[in-house]
């Protein structure tokens, strides 16, 4: 048990609670504050969706995430807005007068999270005032479902909440308790509960060395099923959030390549900017990369690290030819992505390592990016596969072919065969043919709930077709709009 | 009316915007539905609960206070579809930290099989294991946490045997959990051998997962002397209060169950919320203590039952004109493991096997198959869905066949006079409805400039591929187990002049208690706010029937008017002895807060609360109950005909779709929806049981699939696996309008129509807008083979086929 002192609703609290113990437990089971509902303990319906304010420059900034799966240890420091906190003197919040006058809710169960994930958004477009386009408003309530109304009364008091008068409470912007100092250890903590919340990269590999046996922890995306759902336990961790070193993105250059150093801690919300300017199709795929509280969570370094075959990001980084950086007390290290990957969810990092950060090389004169995603559902769902693929057309020559796939392999893994079938070849159909059969060297699938082997061998050759298509007849609609970036 | 995105009718325009939209560029359409005003029954009120939904306020069964010392349970589930139980060594759950007690089937007092209407269902296994999930103990200690993880500590041994999952098979073995049952009109065989042609066919329609928000949940309080009081999240209060009274082997009157509010239940509360009341009231009258139980999400998937799959065959033939003469349908429901509800499921198939369409001389067959997975259950459609999706994939099988439009062949199709008889023996009433609300619909939703559009762009598009479709919805309204179809309501009257309503149904998210307040302001001529209902109780109102077959407020909307309607006439009576200036009894009236009596300059008022106040100085009972019975149903299943409906509801809808023909992906472009309700009780609340229904309707047939290993056990067990409708789902043009003008012909509720469950149904527009885009890679010739849930793995297979097929 460890103190934590945050703000709940604009009053300070402080708690003692187990480090495993999530949002979700502490407002349920600790403070009896059950407005905030438990849909599956999964971070994947939203029921449970809170705001978490941190101080910015002027005002407090909201953003949502799902209190089930999120560490209560993270709130250190913060401000935590619940359902019950937004009506203020019995005037509802715009976003629950909203939903009250669009008759917005039926059975109810899912009702505070869509109006916390509404909170975020009104919050978000009265600070920055800027269109609600339906790609954010998709974006805000993606992740909550709702199984009663079919969505269209949601989005209805999404788009007239902002009409609504409203005044921005001044606890909204109440003092947030100061966080603790930098947690520093040199000894093994031995088998005593922690949740070490260091603050510098030296940090924490010093609590890395000393406890290896810890887990690392940044959003909890992934991590915390581990505890909800196959009920392990969670009582030694170390939490990489708050590393000043691990949040930053830097231009830099590195073996004669311009790029970024992106920060493991990095969440996707953080990354979007510069994939927007940089990488669309990237930036399109965050998109449809959980939904907007996972997004608000999760990192860069926390989705290489999980080593999982069906992950949304490293079929894209080894198409990009990212390169990660693993530090320890003893120093740092570099290797290339494909490298890290050596099995199912086995990856080089060595016991007292972290990944600190991952180097992402600048898109070249001429070089394309796109990053074809399929799933059962369009939004929130996880892929069946995933097919990037990086390349140059050079007077109609096909250069520097770099492609990877997800969900075809037991890691995230380049297709080298296909690369090859393709790689200074002109764009004709007989080259794709090649590579798709090629493809049967690269891959051989396996099926299970998202997808048999039938279809993924199937369809990631058809992704080839695609491809060609797009290039040798742009004018064909080859994408659906839905899809398309 | 028109919903809130309404949108111009003008096609080209409809798809500039609506790839704006996509692109997120475009304008938003800005409405919000005004809700003032009058608020009696026929009006948009909001749902009585709505501001405590969006405060957090509404409590659910998990937000209820319970004593400090009050047990948490978990529950032991098989990890094996089928075998012999042969050992459960629990002693190191009982020694786990926290565990308070322990129980498996030899601690059952009273009865063990909980089956609802036909025995099957152990409440926990004895023996013989019946499917992957399905219950072998229960745990309760201090925290949940503590029971779940000594739930982990028991040593199970269990004789595995090869679990039958295929109900096809199991049909051909005559291993069903009912008899099958046939409805024959006509000389079928006779019809099919004088065929012009014959077309055949078949189909898998899979299951669905109700995926209720709030999981099973149930809390139970031991009361004073031998029985509980139950708290649950139940469509069925009184058949759980039956079911745990015997199995603690009480009288029914020690047990009281009580439901506030359900977060969802689609049916998965009807009867499978019963069984974990039953357990944690065994815990309770063991321990004295207050017993709490919930199921994680992965248990609740993988213990309770689902939509039936469902596999279907149909062989008709047809004459030039692709009109059906006859043939015969066969449906096999795979109902699991016990019987449940299976029967009136299958049966209510067979119901809808004809859906808006006369077969002509027919036979339709219904098996009831028994596999070992999960009984399967009540679902929003109650097997009318599967059954309706044979008849509608024989349509677009009959329109490729003789090249003309499916929706021509489906008009060509419909019930008309002369045609007016379902193989079950009803007629169908109002069967003119359907001509006139698909010709609006038809010419409202521009069918036949899209459907030129559409093939338009088909002819030029080699991958993306448009597909259309208008699918009409007859839903027949009843309970068909005929004694269901009776209601209960309790009304009082207090001094103040408030007053509270219960009755038997219960509140879902559906609106029903909004109604039913409706529907007593407006026989008391009073302000919504002066009525207020609270939670259903069987201590209140006895004896009821589930809140299913979309029948809540049809029937106890009658009893409550009916409650309502007697206290007004002896608030009358009394009024018109009572008041020396003597009122005329004769077009005496309740209105805006007061009795009126005589008209023009005789008209005599008198407030509400001091009519009800002077009443009561008088000794006038200012309580009263309601009841309600549906007249002129039956049906006699020895020879499978009757009149099992008091009335049909009808609807139709239509879908344009755009499917990426190489990765199966598609996007639903549109929609417009025109629903009857009769004369609407509150068009809000009817406009969001059709929106909702066709949404989740959609879910089912497309992206919600249900997958099982080859051992029986669920893989698609969560939110990350089982994928519902989401934001991005809601089609981006989605016009919804009820049917106006149209009062129901039966004497219902205000003349209004039953509506949870028919618009589900109009889903089915779009997985046959889909195998339109897909006939389209043949030039319409072939009809595409395209079982459901049309998830883009199948729709890509099904593009892959049918490009061979027509080589």
């Amino acid at each position: 048990m460890a103190t934590i002192a945050f703000l709940l609703n604009g009053t300070p609290q402080r708690c003692d609670i187990s480090p495993d113990t999530s949002i979700l437990t502490l407002l349920r089971e600790h403070l009896a504050q059950t407005g905030t509902k438990e849909g599956c303990a999964s971070g994947d319906c939203g029921a449970c969706t809170v705001a978490i304010g941190e101080s910015t420059a002027d005002r407090q900034h909201f953003t949502s995430a799902n209190a089930c799966i999120t560490p209560a240890h993270q709130l250190r420091g913060k401000h935590l807005v619940t359902v019950e906190g937004l009506s203020v003197k019995g005037n509802l919040h715009p976003a629950q007068e909203a939903m009250v006058k669009c008759h917005g809710s039926q059975c109810g169960f899912c009702t505070p999270g869509i109006v916390m994930s509404l909170f975020t958004l009104h919050n978000d477009l009265t600070q920055r005032p800027s269109p609600l386009t339906p790609v954010r408003l998709e974006a805000a309530l993606g992740g909550n479902l709702c199984r009663c109304t079919g969505y269209r009364p949601i989005r209805d008091a999404a788009l007239s909440m902002n009409d609504m008068p409203y005044e921005r409470p001044q606890w909204f912007d109440a003092t947030l308790p100061a966080p603790e100092s930098d947690a520093q250890t040199t000894e093994s903590p031995g088998t005593a509960p922690f949740f070490a919340q260091p603050a510098s990269l030296a940090a924490l590999t010093q609590w890395r060395q000393a406890a290896p046996q810890a887990r690392l922890v940044a959003g909890g995306t992934d991590l915390w099923l581990e505890s909800t759902q196959r009920l392990a336990t969670l009582d030694q961790l170390i939490d990489v959030s708050r590393v000043a070193e691990l949040l930053t993105i830097e231009e830099a250059q590195l073996d004669n390549q311009i790029g970024w150093w992106i920060g493991a801690g990095v969440t996707y919300t953080q990354l979007e900017p510069l994939f927007e300017a940089h990488f669309p199709a990237f930036a399109h795929l965050l998109h449809r990369l959980g939904s907007q509280q996972i997004r608000n969570r999760g990192t860069l370094g926390g989705n290489i690290a999980n080593a999982s075959p069906i992950g949304d990001t490293p079929p894209v980084l080894l198409a990009l030819g990212a390169q990660v950086e693993l530090a320890s007390v003893t120093g740092k290290r570099r290797l290339a992505l494909e490298d890290f990957f050596l099995d199912y969810k086995k990856t080089a990092l060595a016991a007292d390592e972290v990944i600190s950060r991952i180097f992402v090389p600048q898109p070249v004169e001429g070089s394309q990016l796109r990053v074809w995603k399929l799933s059962k559902r369009r939004e929130d769902d996880i892929s069946a596969l995933l097919g990037a693929f990086s390349y140059r057309v050079e007077q109609g020559v096909l250069r520097d072919v770099r492609i990877a796939f997800g969900g075809m392999a037991a890691t995230p893994k380049r297709a080298l065969a296909a690369e090859a079938a393709l790689e200074g070849n002109a764009i004709t159909r007989e080259a794709f043919r090649a590579a798709q059969q090629a493809l049967d060297n690269d891959f051989q699938p396996m099926s299970d709930v998202r997808g048999s082997q039938q279809y993924r061998q199937q369809a990631a050759k058809n992704l080839f077709e695609r491809l060609y298509l797009s290039l040798s007849a742009p004018d064909h609609e080859v994408m659906l709009h839905a899809y398309a970036h | 009316m028109r919903t809130l995105t309404k949108l111009d009718g003008d096609s080209s325009r409809a798809r500039r915007e609506l790839h704006d939209h996509i692109q997120g560029s475009g304008p938003l359409a800005r409405h919000t539905v005004d809700s003032t005003g009058q608020r009696q029954a026929g009006s948009s009120s909001f749902h009585e609960s709505a501001e405590k939904h969006v405060t957090g306020k509404a409590a659910y069964i998990d937000d209820l206070a319970a004593p400090a010392d009050a047990l948490h349970v978990a529950l032991g589930l098989s990890p094996v579809a089928h075998g012999t139980l042969t050992q459960l060594d629990l002693s190191k759950v009982k020694e786990a930290p926290g565990v308070v007690d322990v129980i498996t089937f030899h601690e059952v007092p009273g009865h063990t099989d909980i089956g609802p209407v036909f025995p099957g269902d152990p409440i926990f296994v004895d023996q013989e294991i019946s499917y992957a999930g399905q219950c072998l103990f229960a745990v309760a200690a201090t925290s949940l946490q503590a029971a779940r993880r000594a739930v982990k500590l028991a040593t199970i041994s269990i004789d595995e045997q090869p679990a039958s999952l295929d109900p096809v098979a199991a049909t051909e073995r005559k291993e069903l959990v009912r008899p099958t049952h046939v409805q024959t009109r006509g000389d079928w065989q006779q019809a099919l051998d004088q065929a012009e042609q014959i077309i055949e066919g078949e189909l898998f329609v899979g299951g669905q997962e109700h995926f209720y928000l709030e999981g099973q949940a149930c809390v139970v309080y031991p009361s004073e002397d031998e029985g509980v009081i139950v708290h649950t999240s139940n469509q069925h209060p009184s058949e759980t209060q039956k079911l745990v009274a015997e199995v603690l082997d009480i009288p029914f009157h020690a047990v009281t169950v009580e439901v506030r509010r359900m977060g969802g239940g689609f049916g998965g509360k009807e009867t499978q919320a019963s069984p974990w009341p039953c357990i944690a009231a065994i815990i309770a009258r063991r321990t004295g203590k207050t017993v709490r139980l919930r199921l994680p999400r992965s248990e609740d998937m993988r213990a309770t039952g689902k939509r039936h799959p469902f596999h279907n065959r149909y062989r008709l033939a047809i004459d030039a004109e692709g009109v059906i003469q006859g043939g015969e349908i066969t449906v096999i429901g795979d109902c699991g493991y016990s019987p449940d509800l299976s029967d009136a499921i299958v049966d209510r198939a067979m119901f809808h096997a004809d859906n808006a369409y006369s077969l002509g001389d027919a036979q339709v067959v219904g098996h009831r198959a028994k596999t070992h997975t999960a009984s399967n259950t009540a679902f929003r459609g109650f097997g009318g869905p599967q059954g309706m999706m044979i008849i509608e994939a024989a349509m677009d099988d009959i329109a490729r066949q003789i090249g003309e439009d499916p929706l021509t062949v489906r008009k060509r199709n419909f019930y008309r006079d002369g045609r007016e008889v379902t193989h079950y023996g009803q007629q169908v009433d109002q069967r003119q409805l359907l001509h006139t609300l698909v010709e609006t619909l038809e010419s409202d939703s521009e069918y036949w400039v899209r459907r030129k559009a559409v093939s338009d762009f088909n002819a030029t598009s080699p991958v993306i591929k448009r597909g259309l479709a208008l699918t009409p919805v007859k839903f027949g309204i009843s309970f068909t187990a005929q004694h269901l179809n009776q209601a209960g309501a309790l009304l009082h009257v207090y001094t103040d002049g408030s007053v509270m309503i219960n009755h038997g149904g219960t509140e879902m998210g559906q609106g029903l208690h909004t109604k039913i307040c409706q529907v007593v302001a407006r026989e008391l001529g009073l302000d919504l706010d002066k009525v207020r209902i609270t939670a259903t109780r069987t201590d209140k109102v006895p004896n009821t029937s589930p809140t299913a077959a979309s029948s809540g407020a049809d029937l106890n909307g009658m009893a409550a008017r009916d409650a309502a309607g007697k206290l007004r006439e002896r608030l009358f009576d009394f009024a018109a002895g009572h008041y020396s200036e003597g009122l005329d009894r004769e077009g005496m009236r309740l209105e805006d807060g007061m009795l009126v009596a005589g008209f023009g300059e005789s008209e005599r008022t008198i407030p509400w609360g001091e009519l009800v106040q002077t009443a009561y100085l008088n000794r006038v009972s200012l309580s009263e109950k309601g009841f309600y019975a549906t007249p002129l149903i039956h049906y006699d299943r020895s020879i499978g005909q009757g009149r099992p409906f008091y009335y049909y509801a009808f609807g139709a809808a239509v879908a344009e779709v755009s499917v990426d023909t190489l990765s199966g992906e598609y996007q639903v472009d549109r929609v417009d929806i025109l629903h009857d309700v009769g004369d609407s009780l509150n068009p809000a609340i009817d406009i969001g049981q059709v929106e909702g229904g066709f949404i989740q309707g959609m879910g089912w047939l497309t992206s919600e699939e249900l997958k099982w290993n080859d051992k029986g056990v669920l893989v698609s067990d969560g939110p990350a696996t089982y994928k519902i409708p989401t934001f991005g789902d809601l089609p981006p043009i989605f016009n919804v309008a009820l049917l106006e003008g149209h009062p129901n012909s039966m004497a219902s509720l205000y003349r209004s129509k039953a509506v949870g469950e028919p618009p589900f149904m109009l889903g089915i527009c779009v997985w046959s807008a889909l195998r339109d885009a897909l006939s389209s890679l043949t030039d319409y010739v072939i009809s595409p083979h395209l079982d459901t849930p049309a998830t883009p793995e199948r729709v890509m297979l099904a593009a892959n086929a049918i490009r061979k097929k027509a080589l």
